[in-house]
């Protein structure tokens, strides 16, 4: 029976987040969380394994109290167990700090997993750096933008697109991969997975459980430091143009054509003779 | 010669096409972040038979270049080159290792930062040296509606992945010179533990879009995808690429590789064409780089419309076929008249 760990993470669910034009903030009490689709399609990946070859499958998210609903989903959707890494001093981590923490959780609660599924990228950081940064920690291999998967024997034959090249890989056992959202179609949860959900339980570590020292975690482990942050100006003095279709491309061209025939490299003047 | 100045990285990331205009692109961006710091420019290749591309990467500006050749090189490789990547890194001890947000750099940086137990900023869409001369990495965050700039204050090498078509790369001087630095392959290598079976490049309709001069784009106000299609239209007119909005892509008027904005390309056309768009902070940060812009939408409110230099006030779809028959009408004179001057042949 393989074992398999998915990581997971909570982000905002709109898209379209809530922002205070005043005083240029997130209202992040406003948005409120979801599973990040990247990750959803990490646990769809290891439900086909599961499904072929047999599987045991652990989420496992880092974050806020709340981040607990992910796991629920999880489990609601057929993992078998949720680990939660939660406390005050994991909060505000880079990349770096954040795969040490995973690593560190993953090493200690099931240390013999075969295999580690990350979602790509997240919707909200964006970075897609988390999962390489977990290989690196924990010395396996890892491959990023998985489209699909195979596992035989200690080996997995993974497929992806990277920079317009198609590629087949062969990777030893244990190891990492970061999987693409839109690779498999997702299920949905059954009323009765919601409630075998909460029946089910969910491990809550904190730093001290796990070992980590406060120094080397969040945002006081972190390398990067954030300076400043601030809503990029857009200055630029416009002309605006309204009417008729027909007026406004007239003022168009009678304003501009020697601009747009300039950078087009055609010749855009009607008028000849004005020549 | 190792003469301990001070160094700013480039991974000569080569690939395909695409790969190799980032890194000529933050080579320019390496020669202006080292004057401040007094650096010099030095740009990794690994590969085989690679002569070619060293001597591109010396006539667009690198100081100096550190050259693996070996033929166990001549497939990239995650494994290895991180391994190799580290041991130089370790070795040579640069300030600022820089690295083109492709795929491929994109999965290398993060193993390389860690195996280096340093700091890597992703995707950044801009870079300074500030008055501690620490490296300044701008990158959308927050859903981009926000600008984040992030520094490295004590980890080294300072590392960050920079978005294709940022920068600019330099005019290639064919009689620049470089120092090249053959790094021998080490003797023992550990065993790869991914073993690559097949590549193909897919020559898909691959479109320059980070490199086009000209470009068209369409949100979700161009209203169908019958609608949006007119746009490849006017694309053809005027010898331009189309791109399109997170909605169009979603909706399917347009392919996913043609996504501008925080979560898909970078442009920096001289001329754009903004039809029936918002202008949400995602997809303006990835624009901000356009020389001229001409927007059309319904509300004369909507962001774009106050960051362009033409706002039309109008229905995108209508003013999208009026200007397809004007130019038409137009570069037919032309045609009629092919003693004019301007170059206008090929339409
Ligand atoms: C993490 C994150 C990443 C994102 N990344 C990207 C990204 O990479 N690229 C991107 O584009 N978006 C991205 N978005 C989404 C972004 O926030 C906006 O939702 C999106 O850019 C809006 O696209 P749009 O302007 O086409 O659509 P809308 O915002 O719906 O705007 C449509 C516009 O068309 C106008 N209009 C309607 N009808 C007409 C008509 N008949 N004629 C003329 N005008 C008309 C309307 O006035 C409106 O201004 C991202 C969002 C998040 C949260």
């Amino acid at each position: 029976m393989l074992r398999l760990v998915v990581c997971i993470k909570q982000v905002p669910q709109v898209s379209e987040l809530p922002w205070d034009p005043d005083t240029g903030r997130l209202q992040r009490e406003l948005a409120e969380g979801m599973m990040n689709p990247a990750c959803r399609f990490a646990l769809e990946t290891a439900f086909s394994i599961r499904e072929k070859v047999g599987a045991k499958i652990a989420a496992i998210t880092m974050g806020p109290p709340s981040a607990e609903e992910v796991l629920r989903e999880a489990i609601a959707l057929g993992a078998d167990k949720g680990i939660l890494l939660c406390d005050e001093k994991m909060a505000g981590a880079d990349t770096y700090t954040t795969s040490s923490t995973l690593a560190k959780a993953i090493q200690s609660k099931i240390p013999r997993f075969d295999l580690i599924l990350c979602g790509s990228s997240t919707s909200d950081g964006e970075t897609a750096q988390v999962g390489p940064q977990l290989a690196e920690e924990l010395d396996i291999p890892g491959v990023a933008y998985v489209d699909d998967i195979e596992i035989t024997g200690n080996k997995a034959r993974v497929r992806r697109v990277a920079d317009q090249f198609l590629e087949t890989m062969e990777m030893e056992l244990p190891g990492l991969v970061t999987i693409n959202a839109r690779s498999y179609i997702p299920r949905y949860v059954s009323m009765t997975g919601f409630q075998a959900a909460f029946a089910e339980d969910i491990t809550t570590y904190d730093a001290a459980a796990l070992g980590l020292s406060p120094e080397w975690i969040g945002s006081k482990g972190a390398p990067t430091k954030v300076l400043r942050v601030y809503s990029p100006r857009m200055d630029k003095k416009n002309i605006v143009l309204t009417g008729t279709t027909k007026k406004i491309i007239g003022s168009l061209f009678s304003l501009f054509d020697d601009r747009i025939g300039g950078i087009i490299g055609k010749d855009l003047k009607t008028d000849k003779k004005a020549k | 010669m190792n003469e301990k100045r001070r160094a700013i990285w480039v991974f000569g990331d080569y690939r395909n096409y695409f790969q190799n205009r980032v890194t000529l692109q933050l080579i320019s961006r390496a020669r202006e972040l080292a004057l401040p710091i007094g650096a010099q420019v030095s740009v990794i290749v690994f590969g085989h038979n690679v002569d070619e591309i060293v001597g591109n990467y010396t006539a667009h500006g690198a100081d100096r270049i550190y050259l693996t050749d070996h033929p166990r090189l001549a497939e990239y490789s995650m494994e290895t080159y991180s391994f190799l990547m580290e041991r130089l890194a370790r070795q040579e001890k640069p300030e600022i290792i820089l690295i083109g947000a492709t795929s491929f750099g994109r999965e290398f940086a993060p193993h390389v930062a860690k195996r280096l137990g340093t700091g890597l900023t992703a995707g950044c869409i801009g870079l300074d040296i500030d008055e501690n001369g620490l490296l300044v990495q701008r990158v959308p965050s927050f859903g981009g509606n926000l600008i984040a700039e992030t520094v490295i204050p004590e980890r080294r090498p300072q590392m960050a992945t920079v978005r294709p078509g940022v920068f600019q790369e330099l005019e290639p001087d064919p009689k620049r010179v470089a120092e090249i630095i053959t790094v021998p392959m080490p003797e023992h290598m550990p065993p790869d533990r991914i073993r690559l079976i097949s590549s193909e490049l897919r020559e898909a309709k691959v479109r320059r879009l980070e490199q086009a001069k000209i470009v068209i784009c369409g949100g979700r106000g161009m209203g169908s995808k019958k609608k949006f299609a007119k746009l490849y239209e006017l694309a053809e007119l005027l010898g331009g690429e189309v791109c399109a909005t997170r909605p169009s892509v979603y909706l399917n008027w347009a392919g996913h590789e043609t996504l501008v904005g925080q979560a898909g390309k970078q442009i920096r056309p001289n001329i754009l064409l903004s039809f029936g768009i918002s202008g949400a902070i995602q997809h303006t940060a990835s624009i901000k780089n356009a020389h001229f812009i001409i927007a059309v939408n319904k509300n004369p409110n909507a962001p774009m419309m106050k960051m362009a230099d033409v706002a039309i006030v109008a229905d995108a779809s209508q003013i999208c076929n009026a200007l397809i028959l004007e130019l038409q009408r137009r570069i037919a004179t032309k045609q009629s008249h092919p003693s004019d001057l301007s170059g206008n042949s090929a339409v």
